[in-house]
């Protein structure tokens, strides 16, 4: 048995539950250098404000309307998930996070010591206690179907948050009441081509014939119809699977056309990607660095390239990855354009560092890299991000995101805890 | 050129070896009885999930030990009882208050300068947490 928990608009919520003059007011949030909208609450959905639009463009209805923006808070929205998670952890047999704000829970055994739906209940209820965060639970014998509950679940408040879809009869009357779309992993495409073979509803879906289904399409369809059976076909992970490539990329808060800035933010980009992957406890071979500017940007022509260095051998040593990356940079880097996005990406992954060793090699393995990496990562986690980084990487980093509208850090800085007043 | 010795040269004496390693130096008496160092999050935080801390401003608690810029602990998960001081929202607006339960429902300021705040609606009264430690700074 799973459940699907996740968080009401999860973004506008973390702001407001620390903002009692907010409550009952229209929130958004805006994506990194306050670009578009990627959140919205309730009451901003209701004065039309359309997600995903760039901010610039609604700014007239956000002030008509007295609608508050926030830039990002990304240090407050993962520790808010963190709590969450935490949270459920400590009441389900087994908990994968799925995303920042959902998680799927492993509810194996909970049905012989308590009513399924009086257990999602006590989930809402422990969530909101702990971190004032409202969840939706939909709970069923497998992820497709948890999924599909959590949708009713949020749908229609009368279920009060929770949707236990365990009874076959429940599920039927469901499926059959919504549109084959808002199955999880039927999407836009597919959605249209089933409608076409005259498959409308969900439940025309999972009583299809299986044979057809997978002549037509592909195994991942089919796995769904079966889950929509309630055959489970998507495993609990417990195994989060390693990671084959990591991408470090931001676009800039201002075009940048300075060779010493984009160096920054290369330099930037590769220590970070050097420290997650020594995370992953992995070597990598592999490091390229892009560069782009704006597609859309008029009276300019686009450039956007991208290099790549092959290493003999695997490293996780941030000063090999910067050195690469740099080197990069310096292959593709071109005069006098107005760039807007840069990053850097490792591949080529090896589970340890040693390898044959090459006489030609210019990147060898340097001496004591294992212990001054660890210290490293060690001094940046205990004594916050950034305690110690490479000169490379700058120190007045002009071209760092913007986020003007951003709130305090109340869950994870001293100095930004709330205030309350005492009058 | 003069030859500099750092001491003069003594008479090299046999000295039988022992293959077996000795600790060097007096043993640390102490040793079977090391400790962790007092860690204040495991006495002030019980739970973790839901602690936060908060800063007053104002001065409407002084009797309660509550002083203009001391740090608050509260514990969201507690349920709040009569007596307890607790964060609430008010008019829009987090405010330390203490607890009134009986016999009617009411928040009371610490300090004789001020009013309690009357409640007249329980559903209205929106909770944050409990205070749980008052963290003061003395200098």
């Amino acid at each position: 048995m799973f459940a699907l928990v996740d968080v009401n608009s999860f973004y506008v919520s973390c702001e407001t539950a620390f903002r009692p003059d907010l409550w009952g007011k229209p929130v958004v949030v805006l994506s990194n250098n306050d670009g578009c909208v990627i959140a919205r609450n309730s009451e901003a959905k209701r004065l039309n404000v359309v997600m995903g639009a760039p901010f610039f463009k609604q700014k007239d209805l956000f002030r008509a309307n007295n609608v508050t923006c926030f830039s990002s808070n990304y240090e407050l929205y993962a520790d808010m998930s963190k709590r969450v998670m935490d949270t459920l952890e400590a009441m389900c047999p087994g908990v994968e996070m799925y995303s920042i704000d959902e998680a799927f829970c492993d509810l194996t055994g909970v049905r012989n010591c308590c009513d399924l739906e009086d257990f999602g209940h006590a989930i809402r209820q422990s969530v909101k206690l702990n971190t004032h965060l409202q969840v939706g639970v939909g709970i069923a014998q497998t992820k497709t179907l948890a999924k599909l509950a959590n949708y009713a679940a949020k749908r229609w408040s009368q279920t009060g948050g929770v949707v236990d879809l365990s009874n076959q009869a429940r599920q039927r009357k469901l499926m059959a009441a919504l549109p084959v779309g808002e199955v999880w992993g039927i999407g836009g495409r597919l959605a249209k081509k089933l409608d076409a073979m005259g498959i409308k509803t969900i439940l025309q879906l999972a009583d299809a014939d299986i044979r057809f289904i997978r002549k037509h399409f592909s195994v991942v369809v089919e796995r769904t119809v079966r889950e929509l059976r309630g055959e489970s076909c998507l495993a609990f992970d417990e195994f989060i699977p390693l990671k084959q490539e990591i991408v470090c990329s931001r676009s800039f808060g201002v075009r940048l056309t300075q060779y010493e800035h984009m160096r920054q933010a290369i330099c930037s980009h590769a220590s970070r990607a050097a420290e997650k992957l020594r995370k992953e406890h992995q070597y990598c071979r592999f490091i390229s660095a892009f560069v782009k500017t704006s597609p859309f940007a008029p009276d300019e022509p686009y450039y956007g390239n991208s290099a790549a260095i092959k290493l003999l051998t695997p490293t996780h040593d941030s000063r090999d990855i910067i050195q690469a990356a740099i080197g990069c940079l310096d292959a593709i880097w071109r005069e006098g354009l107005h760039y807007q996005k840069a990053g850097v990406m490792l591949g080529d992954f090896f589970s340890q560092g040693v390898a044959q060793l090459d006489l030609f090699d210019e990147h060898r393995p340097r001496p004591h890299s294992e212990v001054l990496m660890q210290a490293l990562d060690e001094l940046n986690k205990k004594q916050g991000r950034g305690t110690l980084f490479f000169a490379g990487q700058g120190i007045a980093q002009e071209w760092q995101m913007k986020r003007e509208m951003l709130s305090p850090r109340y869950t994870t800085r001293l100095t930004d805890a709330m205030v309350v007043c005492v009058r | 050129m003069k030859f500099y010795q750092p001491a003069e040269l003594r008479v090299v004496a046999a000295l039988p070896l022992f293959g077996d390693l000795v600790p060097c130096g007096f043993p640390s008496p102490a040793q079977d009885y090391v400790e962790q160092r007092i860690d204040f999050n495991d006495f002030m935080i019980a739970h973790p999930n839901s602690t936060y801390v908060v800063k007053a401003a104002g001065d409407s608690m002084l009797e309660g030990g509550i002083s203009d810029g001391d740090m608050l602990v509260v514990d969201s998960s507690l349920t709040a009882e009569h007596g307890d001081i607790v964060i609430a929202a008010v008019d829009g607006e987090f405010t330390v208050k203490q607890l009134q339960l009986r016999p009617f429902l009411q928040l009371n300021p610490l300090n004789s300068a001020y009013r309690p705040i009357p409640i007249l609606n329980e559903d209205t009264l929106e909770l944050f947490g409990v205070v749980t430690f008052i963290i003061k700074a003395r200098r």
